[in-house]
């Protein structure tokens, strides 16, 4: 049976919508373009809410509950808007065996947040990263999309300190 | 495009870059893009149109040069490498193209780190400008292809590549020539290739740097894998938390349509070929093919029972071939100079070289390509140049989650499929972690474990609850209160998980346990009898460790 579902009307007149839309007709409106509608999403607006994820699922003609389940199963999806600045440490082998252990137990102490988190004011977020491929300079910290490596425990806490004085 | 518009494409670069008789290489991948590589080139850039040196003095931005610890790295016209450059030494260095080098900055070549390594993947890397298919074209790129579309049959590149002995380098090593003649051999007018870039190994890099510093040469071996098995359409799964490859790749694909090598009817033959893109979005579990073809598909990545397998039954439930980047990178060499040629190099039953991610205690980090058969001796303290600040050596970890730490009386051992599986560890897609004394194996085990319990997809319970059964037990051994009882239930876990899970990920989760069981027995007996963890890791809170 083949039944007609008219295109759904996007969330806002926010355009970043227009992008959304631009992925899921290069997909041809198909699910198989599910993760690379929720990769455009998070580009677009950072995280993956409700709204968004209807969005997709409706025009791509997938349950809701698929396209919570996908968005839930990858790491990259976050349902979450993060705060101003993001801190990822990575915890691949090379950057555990060279401390990175302790680098994120001095910014959990300093923030007082878990990886995962956001600090109550939305200024940091603390990520972990499985592996970023920067093994040669580990233990290695991405401070908002720039990769610094061979990160002390003071540099990281110095780094933090501009962020959440300012 | 056809042959003798290639020839003309080489001949022209050839043409232009002889127009340059001083050359400077800034190496332009990520390990010495986050030490500010760019703004050294940018730097160069400015000095060289100041001086009016422009029409002479060529600086490019090139792929990895491999001693990623020592970036940003630039390498000059007369043959000298520097190490560590600032923006602020630029005049020094285009200084020292007519002159003497300047010795703050020189980085020995002479050393095993250059001079134990071959080439084959990486000839390319730090050689030519990632971001054009003419440099590449210039270094005879893409004549592997025309070979085969011109003057082989489908079968005769199927049997290059099967009398190459070459094996899939994401770390299974299953031979190459075997899988494509399977997937030739499935009937189907829609048949799939597959480049398995999701490179999720922690502590390996190898792919990434590929699709860095040489994007065509991946495409390439893709184009002629798709000639070879009949297949007209490919994607490359790639992780997205690579930018920079894959913004390299988007470039690369969008150059080789221009020039009419992606694209209907290449070089004028029946054969089209359409690549794209598919963004992983950080599941290890996706490294396992039928995973990875959920994810393309656009579902959960988690894996199914096999057989059928991929080559009967893949993406879209149509024929797929699946290879990692790897094992692509190897194909147009071997086209090229001819399946011998490339099973000279390495062992009996390991062909070719690998390229491997060091990394960890050891002095010098980064990329090396080297001969199978090599020893861990020879890339440890040879290559590796040996461990920093006079510690001593404990093991090498390899193969990730899903290998083994190899101890000191493994480093005798050569480097191949083979070896390596009887130590209780595997190849892996080449990340190799040198650890010294100041690690615990518990630890590392306990590290391992973590992982695979949070990247087990909880499709079949061994593996969902199993990986969460065995951490439990080595977090108590780490904090001094697992008993002899554990130990015991531990082993017969490590047993259950690799026999009754779904897929590769819990069948080689225990591995990490099992190897260091093995060879490092005494140091779980001390946690568990002495409650002393002999390297002083454990039962500690982490920051006090260092």
């Amino acid at each position: 049976m083949v039944s007609y579902v008219a295109k759904p009307v996007a969330p806002s007149q926010d355009k970043r919508w227009k992008l959304v839309d631009a992925t899921i007709r290069r997909q041809g409106a198909q699910p198989r373009g599910l993760i690379e509608a929720l990769h455009t999403v998070q580009e677009a607006f950072g995280y993956l809410d409700v709204q968004a994820l209807r969005y997709v699922a409706m025009s791509l003609r997938v349950p809701l509950s698929r396209a919570f389940g996908v968005a839930t199963f990858y790491h990259f999806f976050t349902l979450k808007p993060a705060g101003e600045h993001t801190c990822v440490i990575c915890m691949g082998t090379a950057c555990y065996i060279k401390g990175a252990p302790q680098l994120l137990d001095a910014v959990r102490k300093d923030l007082g947040i878990a990886p995962g988190e956001t600090t109550p004011d939305k200024k940091v977020s603390l990520l972990t990263a499985r592996c970023l491929g920067s093994c040669g300079l580990a233990p290695a910290v991405v401070y908002d999309q720039e990769v610094a490596g061979k990160v002390s425990t003071a540099a990281v806490r110095e780094h933090l300190k501009k962020w959440t004085v300012a | 495009m056809t042959p003798e518009e290639l020839d003309q494409i080489a001949e022209d670069e050839r043409a232009e870059q002889g127009k340059y008789t001083e050359r400077v290489n800034v190496c332009v991948a990520a390990g010495c893009l986050s030490c500010q590589s760019q703004s050294v080139k940018d730097a160069l850039d400015q000095e060289v149109g100041s001086r009016g040196t422009k029409d002479r003095c060529q600086v490019k931005g090139v792929g990895c040069m491999g001693l990623c610890s020592e970036g940003p790295l630039v390498s000059t016209s007369n043959g000298i490498l520097y190490k560590k450059v600032e923006a602020a030494d630029s005049p020094a260095v285009l200084d020292s193209l007519a002159g003497e080098p300047v010795a703050r900055l020189v980085c020995p070549t002479d050393v095993p780190f250059f001079q134990r390594q071959k080439k084959i993947v990486l000839e390319n890397s730090g050689v030519i400008d990632p971001e054009r298919i003419e440099d590449y074209i210039a270094a005879n790129g893409y004549t592997a292809l025309i070979k085969a579309l011109t003057e082989m049959s489908q079968r005769e590149v199927i049997d290059e590549v099967t009398k190459s002995g070459l094996r899939g380098r994401g770390g299974a090593g299953y031979p190459t020539g075997l899988k494509w003649s399977t997937v030739s051999k499935s009937v189907g007018a829609q048949k799939y290739v597959i480049c398995n870039a999701d490179e999720g190994d922690p502590g390996a890099f190898m792919d990434r740097s590929v699709l860095e510093s040489d994007p065509h040469r991946v495409l390439e071996g893709m184009l002629i894998a798709g000639y070879a098995v009949g297949a007209s359409e490919a994607y490359i799964y790639v992780r997205a938390e690579y930018p920079l490859a894959i913004k390299r790749l988007r470039n690369a694909i969008r150059q080789a349509e221009r020039v009419g090598l992606l694209g209907s009817n290449i070089c004028g033959t029946r054969f089209s070929f359409r690549v794209d893109l598919r963004l992983g979005a950080g599941a290890f579990v996706c490294g396992e093919e039928t995973a990875l073809i959920a994810s393309v598909e656009g579902k959960r990545g988690t894996p199914r029972p096999r057989p059928p397998y991929p080559a009967m039954e893949g993406l879209f439930g149509k024929p797929t071939l699946i290879n990692n980047v790897e094992t692509y990178a190897n194909i147009a060499p071997i086209i090229r100079n001819g399946g011998e040629w490339y099973a000279q190099v390495g062992t009996e039953k390991s062909k070719g070289t690998k390229v491997f991610a060091l990394a960890g205690r050891v002095e010098n980090t980064g990329l090396v390509e080297v001969p199978m058969g090599i020893s861990l001796r020879e890339m440890v303290f040879e290559i590796g140049g040996g461990i920093p600040e006079g510690r001593k050596f404990k093991a090498v970890q390899t193969g990730g989650p899903s290998g083994g730490c190899l101890p000191t009386d493994c480093l005798d051992m050569p480097v191949d499929y083979e070896s390596l599986a009887r130590a209780g560890s595997i190849m892996g897609s080449g990340g190799m972690i040198v650890m010294d004394e100041s690690s615990c194996m518990v630890d590392v085990a306990k590290y391992f474990m973590d992982f695979c319990m949070t990247e087990s997809c909880g499709k079949c319970i061994p593996c969902r609850v199993g990986t969460f059964q065995m951490r439990r037990i080595l977090e108590a051994i780490g904090n001094m209160t697992a008993t002899e009882q554990d130990l015991k239930l531990l082993e017969e876990l490590c047993e259950l998980l690799k026999h009754t899970s779904l897929c590769g990920l819990g069948q080689s989760a225990p591995n990490p346990v099992l190897s260091t069981l093995r060879s490092f027995a005494e140091e779980y007996r001390a946690h568990i009898q002495e409650h002393k963890c002999p390297a002083g890791v454990c039962g500690q809170p982490a920051g006090e460790t260092l």
